[in-house]
């Protein structure tokens, strides 16, 4: 029997997008990572290229950590202590990348100043060598202050900062010009506004190859399937040739898991999801091997398990499809 | 939907003018004027410039095709213009045009074939243009079937099913777009299909607004190309909405802008 083959082959591809700088580059990072470059459907090598690894960013915050579920606080120990110790641990557990999250600036978690936040992402810097994402507490007002001080401690270490929405996106757009810096472009469940903030990006002259997208990302169990049908059209129309569209996608696994009941209940209080110690990092990993399917370029992880065996994911894929490529 | 920039013709004053004086700058920047407004292929025509026809035409192409990258359509009836020019630009050129007629069709797909030209191919037989659809799907059927065997793909075959000015022959509109969606039905894969769009409104009043309605519902027909004005920024807004709506893109708020920066 004859099986039709439906491969299909596509106009354009991902763009390929590199954070961190060496010292020959203007930075002090001993490697870059270099993340998207895709041109097929994820990992259907025989259609094109899967283009590079998809990276793994540890999450580590600078103060606030107590809205950390205690079952995860634990794995990091005393390392939680300070953000530059945490970062260190981050990158010992395996982090191609450190996503430092500034919550110690959010108006109800400490309130730090944006200097202090400052000191703080030079700190990390000092502490690791990989490259940084730069994320905020998410208070508009707030981030407006803080970040532009963050990208000019950080100027020259080609940091990855976010975010940026349709409402709010010309300081920090103006910040990472200046002390060149990519972007981390946010939608809320909604690919129109996805492409939508990138044009705003472009219109005040940020190029859109120095792009991410971050479409918001959803646990298993709690709309993980209608992200994965969004990153899906996503990919499609950037495969078909939309400029707008072609950015690698980043997915915030971690803070998303770890919000979801199943991974943090006790066995009494969920009788029958087995063992209260497995579920938190399976309900994590789950929900970031979904993404890598979707097409996820940066995965950004909590959990040293869930670390681990995404990581193992990922060698297969890469391992499958170098199998399949054409 | 490949936009056929329509303004590099003799017609035109200016551009009759610029041929007459060999005037390189004036079709150079009307030729990229063109692109820039989305026109992804150019068409060339001599119209009724007091030049050598193929003298005028040699010109006109190498100055259009030092100026862009995009294919030239060779808007010409004489088989002797598209034989000594055709070669110039290979597959480059799109042969525009010939008609219906077996010995025509022969002739014309051999060309085309040998330069690896693409060909657009008129309805239209001895007897003139077919005033019903049937005559026109009939010969439109008879076109894809000759470049069937005369291999050239379909990619490369631009079917004209030929409209005729509104207030002169009001019935044809319509019989345009129901022959439109009968060949388009019938053919698998699909040629191309394309008007020379502003002949729908010659001599009437709000062409540029007849224009663009009908290119809407020709498109919506099964169109996918037009010889039109790509300078005509309402006419290529309406191109863009007509795609949004066929789902060729996604939506955001800037889709006029997003879809122009596509190019």
């Amino acid at each position: 029997m004859n099986i039709q083959d439906t491969a299909q082959s596509w106009s354009a591809s991902i763009n390929e997008l590199t954070l961190g700088a060496t010292s020959a580059e203007g930075g002090t990072r001993a490697k870059t990572v270099t993340i998207g470059g895709g041109k097929c459907i994820p990992w259907l090598a025989y259609e094109g290229s899967v283009g590079h690894r998809p990276a793994i960013a540890v999450e580590v915050w600078d103060a606030g950590m107590g809205a950390w579920p205690a079952a995860l606080l634990e794995q990091y120990g005393d390392a939680t202590s300070d953000a530059a110790t945490w970062a260190k641990k981050a990158v010992e557990l395996g982090a191609d990348i450190v996503a430092l999250r500034l919550m110690g600036t959010h108006p109800d978690m400490g309130d730090a100043s944006p200097d202090e936040a400052a000191a703080t992402v030079k700190a990390v810097l000092d502490a690791v060598d990989v490259p940084l994402i730069v994320w905020g507490c998410d208070v508009e007002e707030k981030d407006n202050t803080v970040l532009p001080k963050c990208c000019e401690a950080a100027k020259g270490e080609n940091c990855l900062f976010g975010t940026i929405k349709e409402k709010n996106y010309r300081t920090l757009v103006a910040s990472c010009l200046a002390d060149g810096h990519k972007l981390i472009a946010e939608s809320p469940l909604d690919i129109n506004i996805a492409k939508q903030v990138n044009i705003l990006a472009h219109d005040v002259g940020f190029p859109l190859e120095n792009l991410v997208i971050f479409p918001t990302t959803a646990a298993l169990g709690y709309g993980l399937e209608y992200v994965f049908s969004i990153m899906e059209r996503g990919r499609l129309a950037a495969l078909g040739g939309d400029p707008l569209l072609q950015q690698p996608v980043l997915c915030d696994v971690g803070l998303q898991a770890w919000r979801a009941k199943e991974a943090v209940a006790s066995e009494e209080a969920l009788p029958g999801f087995g063992p209260a110690a497995e579920r938190g990092p399976l309900w994590e990993t789950i929900s970031a091997t979904n993404y890598l399917q979707a097409g996820a370029d940066i995965l950004v992880l909590r959990h040293p398990a869930a670390i681990t065996t995404t990581r193992d994911a990922i060698d297969r894929l890469v391992e499958g499809a170098a199998a399949l490529a054409v | 939907m490949h936009v056929i920039g329509e303004r590099l013709n003799g017609m035109f004053k200016d551009v009759r003018k610029a041929l007459e004086e060999q005037d390189v700058a004036a079709i150079q920047d009307l030729a990229k004027a063109q692109v820039n407004a989305g026109a992804g292929i150019l068409d060339l025509n001599v119209g009724p410039a007091k030049v050598d026809p193929l003298e005028g035409m040699r010109w006109l192409i190498e100055t259009a095709a030092a100026a862009t990258e995009v294919p030239l359509a060779i808007d010409n009836p004489k088989w002797e213009i598209q034989k000594a020019v055709v070669p110039m630009l290979g597959d480059r050129a799109i042969i525009n045009s010939c008609k219906a007629d077996e010995e025509e069709l022969d002739k014309y797909m051999a060309l085309a074939v040998e330069n690896n030209a693409g060909l657009v191919a008129l309805t239209i037989d001895k007897q003139g243009v077919p005033s019903d659809v049937d005559r026109r799907v009939e010969l439109g059927a008879q076109i894809g079937a000759k470049a069937m065997e005369a291999g050239l793909p379909m990619d490369k075959l631009y079917i004209d099913p030929i409209i005729l000015p509104v207030n002169v022959a009001p019935k044809q509109p319509e019989n345009v777009l129901a022959a439109l969606e009968q060949l388009k039905m019938l053919s698998d894969p699909p040629p191309h299909f394309v008007l020379g769009l502003s002949n729908v409104s010659q001599g009437c009043n709000h062409r540029s607004l007849i224009n663009r309605i009908y290119l809407v519902m020709a498109m919506s027909a099964g169109l996918d190309s037009a010889i039109m004005d790509p300078t005509d920024k309402d006419l290529m807004d309406a191109v863009i909405t007509t795609e949004l709506l066929q789902e060729k893109m996604i939506y955001c708020d800037s889709f006029l802008d997003a879809q122009r920066m596509r190019g």
